[in-house]
């Protein structure tokens, strides 16, 4: 063997795919999938209203050229139940929520709206998760913000806790 | 006993309705007309990820968003949009992630490069026996 350290090429091409293994074992994994709209203009929709006394949501409404808030839940969705008084708080510091109610019947989002408030300005109705699509969504709750210039500038996946309003608040600022 | 117990954990098993009470797109569960569409179609859902369930395909999950998947995608194909025309556009929404076939850069590319690259270091140590044997 002209060569011994050839010998040892084997074992170091294994330990090597063991320490892979191991690293991905290590690496805390994250499943959420971020939407590649951020950046992007918001997409043009137009929703009915999701429940009586609510007014729809088209993307036309939200371009007033204030930053606000693009709130995605459902009656359904037990997170969305938990970050309702923190919207709430948002609301009170004169941010302006729209949202989006999906797969959701109009009598289960007028409970949901009597029982938990309702800070938003408008509420369409994505029966059929279209405009979720359109988004890049990928579940509820999701909450957008929309910046002055008509683009989405950040996108929180799931429920907003506490420590989330200041963050969302300076975010709001940011897209100003 | 155990009946009593069955039924009780179904009760307590919400999450199972927690998928919302809206409709299902029409074309999510039902075939184009035409069968050279449908299969093109077919063929565009199986190479695209479900957002909700990740390892299935959106022409396997039962999951409300692959249906509206597939609704879109087969809306989509029988207006007569190309099939990578639609792979694109979920990639502008949800990033290459969303698609089963990795595009040829970044780290795509190794993937694709990976089986050559494997054959030449193969045909490289195999060369000793070649010369060995004339």
């Amino acid at each position: 063997m002209t060569r011994p350290w050839l010998l040892w090429l084997p074992l170091a091409v294994i330990a090597f795919i063991g320490g892979l293994a191991i690293y991905g074992l290590l690496v805390p994994k994250d499943e959420l999938v971020r939407s590649a709209m951020v950046g992007q203009k918001l997409p043009q929709f137009a929703l009915a209203p999701a429940t009586a006394g609510v007014q729809g949501l088209a993307s036309s409404d939200m371009a007033d050229g204030k930053p606000r808030l693009l709130n995605i839940f459902a009656s359904w969705c037990i997170p969305c139940k938990a970050e309702a008084p923190h919207l709430e708080t948002l609301k009170k510091a004169g941010v302006e929520i729209d949202a989006i109610a999906v797969r959701d019947r109009p009598e289960d989002v007028a409970v949901f709206l009597d029982q938990f408030g309702n800070p938003f300005r408008r509420i369409g109705a994505d029966n059929e998760m279209a405009v979720q699509l359109m988004l890049g969504s990928s579940g509820v709750p999701e909450t957008y913000v929309i910046g002055s210039d008509g683009k989405i500038s950040y996108q929180h996946i799931g429920d907003i806790r506490e420590e989330h309003v200041p963050m969302l608040l300076e975010k709001l600022a940011e897209a100003k | 006993m155990r009946q009593a117990f069955t039924i009780l954990t179904l009760l307590v098993a919400a999450p199972v309705f927690a998928q919302g009470s809206g409709p299902i797109p029409e074309l999510a569960n039902q075939q184009l007309a035409d069968p050279k569409k449908e299969a093109e179609a077919t063929n565009l859902m199986h190479g695209l990820r479900c957002i909700q369930c990740q390892g299935q395909s959106i022409a396997d999950s039962d999951a409300p968003m692959a249906a509206t998947m597939r609704a879109e995608v087969r809306q989509q194909i029988a207006k007569g949009e190309k099939p990578e025309t639609i792979r694109k556009w979920m990639i502008g929404r949800y990033g290459e992630w969303v698609s089963f076939e990795p595009e040829m850069k970044g780290s795509g590319l190794l993937l694709w490069a990976a089986p050559v690259l494997l054959l030449l270091v193969a045909v490289w140590m195999a060369r000793g026996l070649f010369r060995r044997r004339a």
